[in-house]
């Protein structure tokens, strides 16, 4: 007996020598997480860009060199201003009507982060909701709830979002909710509707995974009752994915808003707004007759978002991934 | 394993009238298809259109939608189908020559961009933190935030409008599947209007693939039985095909077959702009004129499509891997 305490007291010392040398640098978890944030280069670079843009977006009274609807010169024989290439008067060309495509662009931008920001907050609030309930009560409802989000995830999203889009806007009760159906507001409540699917997946997952863990049962046993039980402890404990899951949403309905505006069922934003949508679309009808510029700008503009975006949420998602090793912290 | 199929076809009936009805009132309330009659046919006589109600079962009232919905179905499975409300033609004929020409565009595009995105992913996965692989994760990061459109109006734009600029012709055509007015048969000319088509869809399939691919072929590698498979001396390139990659590629084979929609849906954005006359044509076409008749049928052969695949994924994962119980 004696012989075998004696080198296990030792193995015990040597446990604890290495956890001291260990916890000597204390770190909180959410430094931890910026340090696993700044780690990846492609989301810190993504972090400046995007960062930058939506500065140009915020200012863009400043920042833009002409009015969103107006032309860069009054236009005349002898000086045409339709669909001239990039040149001093207009960094990046004009269109049609003579209006500056690089103003029009940070216009356009400013209403597309705008859809983005709040539709993707919007449906994550509604997907936690839906999936953490869908997690706790289990059962019938939770098994038809996922089946139906299962299959409508896995129809084309094009063909998804024009149906519900004209189903939305045939049902004349929701008017109020929706307003028109070119309306910035009916394309956010047609992506909330839509956006909250995979979120309520990832939150039914998290849920699962942790209802049964200790910290939940003892908070059930001092009387928490199933709303304080998420609220408190549940989705604290899920911040990382919900996060994630966020961040890809709105680049998700920039896309998407996008995608609508370039088939042509995208928002029609009021007098003398537009969209990445619209100049997106405005592309098409630009590609025949040979003005790259109004093609490749807001093409080039709206992948660039989406890809500084996605990085962000890659990058969250390392930051918040506690089993992801950096080594060396 | 007998069982377990046979039980998930006869669960999938239900699922299928479930969903195709859902879709049904959707379509019913969405296009409201009356409407869209008059619309496109705007001196239809009330014959006509009383007529067309009844041919569709376009009956009112909740009954009504139910009553309307096994209509529409036995007449869809007996072949008995309502023609397009604009020009009265036949649905059939033209769904099928559409769903051929999806299915050789969708069929050449996803073969060679699975293929190259496996290939890709393993040759990364080889050597993580390398150069070649920062190189291509980002390429492919790049490429799945990319939307199909946008790199068709790119591709659009370099090689057939500004290539007729510089060298008096475009080198590849920007839409249809052959010229206005050709007749017959031709695989050279085909093959050259399906180039740029293609190579949308295959940009977005390579780059999806080789992420998943080299994700999976990372997991397996780090895993212990790789370990036990290298002490037991076997050679390193044994240990990689017989070990690594069959287990890599259970997880993506179970992917892929969930990821039918997702690369319909490409194919369908991509078929639009190329003007290239297959499914996702069809449908845009028919969702502009609000045709009922053509989009239900379309949106019935979609969900069984999606839901087959779904059964597809679940049953291949569990023969692969004989760790799945199958209760």
């Amino acid at each position: 007996m004696t012989d075998l305490q004696q080198p296990l007291s030792d193995d015990l010392l040597v446990v604890t020598d290495a956890t001291q040398g260990l916890t000597s640098e204390s770190v909180s978890p959410a430094r931890l997480a910026i340090r696993r944030y700044l780690h990846h280069k492609g989301a810190v670079v993504a972090l400046v860009v995007l960062s930058t843009m939506a500065l140009f977006v915020i200012l863009a009274p400043l920042t833009a060199r002409y009015g969103v609807n107006e032309a860069v010169f009054k236009t005349s024989a002898a000086r045409p201003n339709q669909f001239l290439p990039p040149q001093s008067v207009a960094w990046f060309g004009t269109d049609d009507i003579g209006r500056d495509l690089y103003s029009r662009l940070i216009y356009g931008l400013r209403v597309s982060l705008l859809i983005g920001l709040v539709s993707a907050l919007m449906g994550t609030i509604v997907g936690v909701s839906i999936g953490a309930a869908a997690g706790m009560r289990g059962g019938r409802i939770d098994d038809v709830l996922m089946r139906v989000t299962d299959i409508f995830l896995a129809f084309p999203f094009l063909v998804t979002l024009l149906i519900a889009r004209s189903f939305l806007s045939s049902v004349s009760w929701l008017e109020p909710i929706t307003g028109p159906v070119t309306s910035v507001r009916f394309v956010i409540v047609l992506f909330v509707v839509f956006g909250w699917m995979v979120v309520a997946r990832i939150m039914r997952g998290q849920v699962l995974s942790l209802k049964e863990r200790e910290f939940v049962e003892a908070s059930r046993a001092l009387g928490a009752s199933n709303t304080r039980i998420v609220v408190k402890h549940l989705v604290p404990n899920s911040i990382g994915p919900i996060l994630v899951a966020l961040t890809f949403s709105v680049s998700g309905a920039i896309v998407a808003e996008s995608t609508l505006g370039f088939f042509g069922y995208g928002p029609q934003p009021g007098a003398g707004q537009t969209s990445l949508g619209n100049l997106v679309g405005g592309a098409k009808g630009a590609l025949l007759p040979g003005y790259w510029w109004l093609v490749v700008f807001p093409c080039v503009t709206l992948v660039l978002v989406a890809l500084c975006v996605n990085f962000i949420g890659d990058g969250l998602r390392d930051a918040t991934d506690p089993k992801l090793d950096m080594g060396g912290h | 394993m007998l069982r377990f199929v046979l039980r998930r076809l006869f669960w999938s009936v239900p699922m299928i009238i479930l969903v195709t009805f859902l879709v049904y009132v959707a379509l019913r309330l969405g296009t409201d298809p009356v409407k869209s009659y008059l619309r496109v046919n705007q001196r239809a006589s009330d014959k006509k259109i009383q007529q067309y109600i009844e041919a569709n079962g376009l009956y009112t009232g909740v009954g009504g939608y139910l009553r309307g919905y096994f209509q529409w179905l036995t007449g869809f499975l007996t072949g008995d189908w309502p023609r397009s409300i604009k020009g009265s033609r036949e649905v059939w004929p033209e769904f099928k020559a559409a769903m051929f020409n999806t299915l050789r565009l969708g069929l050449v595009a996803s073969f060679i961009g699975i293929t190259i995105g496996l290939c890709l992913g393993i040759f990364v996965a080889l050597k993580p933190g390398s150069l070649r692989d920062t190189t291509v994760n980002t390429g492919a990061f790049i490429a799945v935030s990319t939307p199909p459109y946008v790199s068709a109006l790119l591709l659009q734009l370099v090689f057939a409008v500004y290539w007729s600029r510089w060298f008096g012709e475009p080198l590849f055509p920007t839409s249809g599947v052959y010229p206005p007015g050709h007749q017959g048969f031709d695989p050279f000319l085909m093959l050259k209007h399906m180039a740029l088509p293609v190579l949308v869809v295959v940009i977005q399939v390579v780059a999806v693939y080789a992420r998943y691919m080299r994700a999976s072929l990372l997991e397996t590698l780090n895993s212990e039985y790789m370990r036990t498979a290298r002490a037991k001396g076997i050679s390193e390139r044994r240990v990689l095909v017989r070990h690594a990659l069959r287990n890599a590629l259970i997880p993506i084979v179970t992917v892929a077959a969930i990821d039918i929609g997702a690369i319909l849906g490409g194919l369908i954005i991509t078929e639009r702009i190329f003007s290239y006359p297959g499914l996702g044509d069809f449908f845009l076409g028919a969702y502009e004129n609000g045709d009922f008749p053509q989009l239900m049928p379309w949106m019935f052969f979609f969900t069984l499509v999606v839901i087959v695949f779904n059964l597809l994924a679940d049953v291949s994962y569990a023969w692969l891997d004989p760790r799945i119980r199958l209760d």
